[in-house]
């Protein structure tokens, strides 16, 4: 009963405070509190109503034995880390977006490319992950390189749109000025084309971020050397060690939103100048 | 060589639409002389815009001929003999200021101490000294505008082709530009092609203005102006003035006629 009535006065005491920080004017301090209150509040809240309706560690540990469970297996994780995100999801990151990128030039200089290629893009982007991830690993081996091969089918296909399209976004009367400086095709495409593409490039970038981390998770359920977040999660919950699939997921979280972060941040560098980024200088 | 910068002879140009042919440019015939400060005056659809990016080789001709400095205007546009100016400013907002002046000399290959020589010297012509590291974003319409004009000046060529550059700007502003574009061109001496629909701005600022008529675009009346090269802004309270402005005004009504 003590920890139900917890549970209500976490909830009460959030409330409490985030209403308050709510009236008060908006500042660094306050854009900050605001959302950390809410979460520490929703994981107060979790961990009373887990103890007080005494439920299942299987169906759901409370977030302190999580926690335990991380502290305990720091060397495990870190090790699953750079296993699943650093060798897999990051190397297939980069070779899947720099390979659209290149392809979507080549696509806008060749029009004939752009009916040929692009159809075959969203084919690929239509192949469920499930059966081509079995496949990849028969191709690639168990180890992080079929890993890399599901990101990089994952993460190609939008790149690759965001870029076309970017590419085609800019004004007839951009280009007239550049024809009466009598620029040629690769001036008029690295002066011009690729930064006014580069908001578009930068959407592509960030939504594969996540794709990628899917898909290096995902791909390591059809096959994997014995470290890696999904072999972790697979073997785990067959172990009924929730605890642990907690704690992989708990730094698949950090990872994807660090990683997320990374790429707005640098698109907030790069495309300072487009109206959707100005406001936040 | 001859002190013939531009000529048009029997110049036509016809659109192919889903509506039929439109004829934006019938039997124009047209000599601009170096040094000219011609202005293109007329309604909507009379074709000076089309004219002017037909010397820009931004638009092919359909018939007749046309040439620049004396060649094609293809051959005139690879030996970067004109600048050229929009209706809107047109600035890359990732560039400053000083990068977009920059642009048209990095592609046509300056040295950097060229670059950054050419690129302060025309940011004072255009009096923008001390926007260099600015934004266009940063800066209002008629600066930007005074930015992209410096761009087309950067590279220093003897032809300046102007489509109503003046023309989104409010009164105030676009008379203070007038007089800088015409010390400017005085100071120059460069030849100018400007297109625009307000009858005192091309009464002021011309030698000559070529009055234009719609459907098909062709030249309704080529004006000289007997107007000294030294213009205050009060000139156009004067007599002779406002009897320029009259005929360019008849001009117009009489191409407007058959409609």
């Amino acid at each position: 009963m003590g920890w139900l009535l917890g549970a209500v006065a976490a909830w009460l005491i959030g409330w409490q405070i985030n209403s308050r920080l709510a009236r008060r004017p908006l500042s660094r301090a306050t854009a900050f509190a605001g959302p950390v209150i809410f979460g520490l509040t929703v994981i107060l809240i979790w961990e009373c109503l887990v103890r007080g309706l005494d439920i299942s560690p299987v169906l759901l540990p409370p977030p302190s034995q999580i926690i335990q469970t991380f502290g305990a297996s720091l060397p495990l994780l870190w090790r699953d880390f750079v296993q699943t995100v650093v060798k897999g999801a990051l190397t297939g990151y980069v070779l899947g977006c720099s390979a659209a990128v290149l392809l979507a030039v080549a696509i806008d200089r060749f029009p004939f490319l752009k009916r040929g290629l692009l159809p075959v893009g969203s084919f690929m982007a239509a192949l469920p992950i499930i059966g081509l991830a079995p496949i990849l690993v028969m191709w690639f081996g168990f180890d992080w390189q079929s890993k890399a091969a599901v990101v990089v089918v994952m993460v190609f296909f939008p790149m690759l749109v965001n870029t076309v399209e970017g590419l085609s976004d800019t004004g007839a009367m951009q280009r007239d000025l550049m024809r009466t400086y009598a620029a040629g095709y690769w001036k008029t495409l690295f002066k011009l084309r690729l930064p006014a593409a580069m908001p578009f490039i930068f959407n592509g970038l960030k939504i594969a971020t996540t794709l990628a981390l899917i898909g290096a998770i995902v791909a390591e359920f059809f096959g994997s050397p014995t470290k890696g977040m999904g072999f972790r999660i697979s073997i785990s919950v067959g172990q009924l060690a929730m605890d642990l699939v907690w704690a992989e997921i708990v730094v698949a979280a950090i990872a994807g939103s660090a990683f997320y972060g990374a790429i707005a941040l640098l698109e907030k560098t790069l495309t300072f100048w487009h109206p959707s980024q100005r406001g936040r200088m | 060589m001859s002190d013939i910068v531009i000529s048009a002879k029997d110049l036509g140009l016809t659109f192919q639409t889903g509506d039929g042919p439109i004829h934006a440019l019938k039997d124009v015939n047209l000599d601009v002389r170096q040094g000219d400060f011609v202005s293109f005056i007329g309604p909507s659809g009379c074709g000076k815009t089309t004219f002017l990016r037909v010397m820009a080789d931004l638009e092919q001709p359909t018939a007749g001929t046309i040439t620049v400095n004396g060649t094609s205007p293809e051959e005139a546009r690879r030996a970067r003999a004109y600048g050229y100016v929009f209706q809107a400013a047109g600035l890359y907002p990732w560039r400053t200021i000083g990068g977009n002046i920059r642009l048209p000399l990095e592609i046509m290959g300056y040295s950097r101490d060229e670059q950054a020589r050419r690129t302060a010297d025309v940011l004072e012509l255009v009096e923008l000294g001390g926007f260099e590291k600015k934004y266009p974003w940063q800066l209002s319409g008629g600066m930007q505008q005074r930015a992209s004009i410096a761009r087309a000046l950067a590279f220093d060529a003897d032809l300046l082709l102007m489509d109503e550059p003046f023309g989104a700007l409010d009164e105030i502003v676009r008379d203070h530009l007038n007089e800088q574009l015409l010390k400017l061109w005085d100071r120059t001496g460069k030849t100018i092609c400007f297109v625009t629909h307000s009858i005192p701005e091309a009464v002021y600022l011309s030698t000559r203005i070529v009055v234009m008529s719609p459907r098909p675009g062709r030249i309704a009346d080529v004006i000289e102006s007997p107007l000294p090269r030294e213009r205050p802004l009060d000139i156009r309270d004067s007599r002779e003035f406002i009897e320029i402005a009259h005929r360019v005004r008849d001009g117009l009504r009489a191409g407007h006629g058959d409609d």
